[in-house]
């Protein structure tokens, strides 16, 4: 992505060693997200136990990327391309985090769930969720890696599936819920579960956004009706049944 | 010296790469940002230089706006220093050196045969990188050029403009009460400073400056900083730097000189965050050209 090496190689060693903190951050994320639907659907309480305590790595890291990137500028005061990648790095990390909090608190409903026992049907939609999410994430991470703004696009665009996905599956759960009271309780965890699912391709759009913005140094400008999109449909369900 | 008398009313900019419409001097044009209107106070079309055989500027194609500060920035060599002396015809005074092009202050042509070169550089005053008070008083060192081109009518005046100038400077309250000692005898940011009073005594319309605070401390360096910006909402300011934080800091337009070429001219904020040129990037970003 960069061209060429700095004049003052140490400069060089310090950007490199932060963007190696950014991908490993991301790989925690990937098996963290991973683990978490693992954890769901093999019913593995254990599993789901060692996810809520490994998200302490994941913070660890973005604090290090916190203080790599203040160190950085106050340091080399990076210009142009150096200034983007830094900022990038704050801003990916940061989403990085929130992604991995919100395979932690799927992990958190995994529990309770297990413990009551009851198998709702509809849960069989997350894994397919989950996995488009998953590809999401591994793209935008080698769009980060190869400096390729098109493949951030690309990502950005494969959010609309997702949202669609959560969507339905919130029209599913709502019929489930309305069949059987006694589904209320299983059916809100899966649907927050659901949620998290979708609220953590957002924050794959956000680092899409982000890495756009660090190749072509330009933000990127698509219509954002996307958000407004998901919510008019949903609200438009509530109403409707109601 | 190429003078041409029938311009066209809007010429082709050519500035990192790309071809742009701007007005010529003094007419209103668009700002960087397109919110609001500014005139262009200085532009130069076309600008080759030569000293001898040598040539160092190579078509130069430059708009300054009015009431902004320029920086110009580049390697050793790049040909800053060349353009910026072109701007009040410094480059007059070196053997061998010849200028090819249009420069234009408000539209008028400044190698004009019939322009005064003298009343040009009281137009287009300038500050050098060393400090270099005249061995004068404090009093002396300002009231110097307000005296020989007659600005005063008498002492009274004189005082006056002596004391805005060095106000305006930022240097009164420090030198107040001791305006008959030697200026040679403040520190450097003082003598700096003083030059900068001495610039502006005379009520010019562009100030250029350069390198003005390399041989300075950090404190001194921040006095100009502030000076620079404050000067900028009366005069036309164009400066040269190595100092790319300082440039970022002062400026609203930045100009990249690489190999007498201008590789690249956009809003300072434009420069320092996404610059269009690889070269600009590589020389901003400190990696190897």
């Amino acid at each position: 992505m960069t061209t060429g090496h700095h004049i003052v190689k140490s400069y060089d060693d310090e950007l490199k060693a932060l963007n190696d903190t950014i991908i490993e951050m991301a790989n925690l994320t990937e098996i963290q997200f991973e683990s978490a639907i693992q954890a769901l659907m093999n019913q593995d309480t254990e599993l789901a136990y060692k996810i809520i305590k490994d998200d302490d790595r994941i913070d660890d890291l973005n604090h290090e990327v916190d203080e790599m990137t203040m160190k950085l500028l106050a340091l080399r005061q990076p210009m142009a391309m150096d200034l983007r990648n830094v900022v990038a790095a704050i801003k990916i990390s940061s989403d990085l985090e929130r992604i991995a909090d919100y395979a932690t608190n799927m992990a958190r409903r995994t529990v309770p769930l297990i413990n009551e026992g009851t198998v709702i049907r509809p849960i069989h939609n997350i894994p397919r969720m989950g996995e488009a999410v998953i590809e999401m994430l591994k793209n935008v991470v080698d769009a980060y890696i190869a400096g390729d703004a098109d493949k951030a696009v690309a990502v950005w665009h494969a959010d609309k599936a997702v949202d669609e996905m959560y969507v339905s599956l919130f029209r599913e759960l709502l019929t489930y819920m309305m069949e059987d009271a006694s589904h209320i309780t299983p059916c809100t965890h899966v649907l927050f579960i659901a949620k998290n699912i979708e609220r953590m391709g957002d924050h794959v759009t956000n680092v899409c956004e982000t890495v756009y913005y660090l190749v072509r140094g330009e933000p990127l400008r698509e219509d954002r009706v996307r958000k407004t999109r998901t919510d008019r449909l949903l609200t438009d369900d509530i109403e409707t049944k109601e | 010296m190429n003078m041409e008398n029938n311009r066209p009313e809007t010429v082709k900019s050519v500035a990192g790469g790309m071809a742009i419409d701007t007005a010529v001097t003094g007419e209103k044009n668009l700002k960087m940002d397109g919110t609001e209107e500014t005139t262009i106070k200085m532009s130069a079309r076309n600008l080759d230089v030569f000293y001898g055989e040598k040539q160092a500027l190579f078509g130069i194609d430059l708009d300054v706006p009015e009431q902004s500060v320029t920086a110009l920035i580049g390697p050793s060599g790049c040909g800053k220093s060349t353009f910026l002396r072109c701007l009040n015809r410094m480059n007059d005074t070196i053997d061998g050196c010849r200028v090819d092009g249009d420069i234009r202050i408000d539209q008028s042509d400044i190698y004009d045969r019939a322009l005064d070169v003298v009343e040009l550089r009281a137009r287009i005053g300038m500050v050098f990188q060393k400090p270099n008070p005249f061995p004068k008083s404090i009093y002396d060192n300002v009231a110097y050029g307000p005296k020989i081109h007659g600005l005063a009518q008498d002492k009274d005046e004189l005082d006056e403009i002596v004391r805005s100038s060095l106000e305006r400077a930022g240097l009164l309250k420090e030198v107040v009460d001791r305006l008959d000692s030697p200026g040679t005898g403040l520190s450097g940011g003082q003598q700096q400073r003083l030059c900068i009073a001495r610039a502006i005594a005379v009520s010019p319309e562009v100030i250029l400056m350069d390198e003005p605070c390399s041989a300075l401390d950090p404190i001194a360096t921040a006095h100009i900083e502030e000076l620079i910006d404050e000067l900028r909402e009366n005069f036309t300011i164009v400066i040269v730097t190595h100092n790319m934080q300082q440039a970022a800091r002062v400026s609203q337009q930045t100009a990249f000189f690489h190999l007498g070429i201008l590789v690249e001219c956009n809003a300072t904020n434009e420069i320092f965050t996404s610059p269009s040129d690889e070269r600009t990037q590589g020389y901003i970003t400190g990696r190897y050209g």
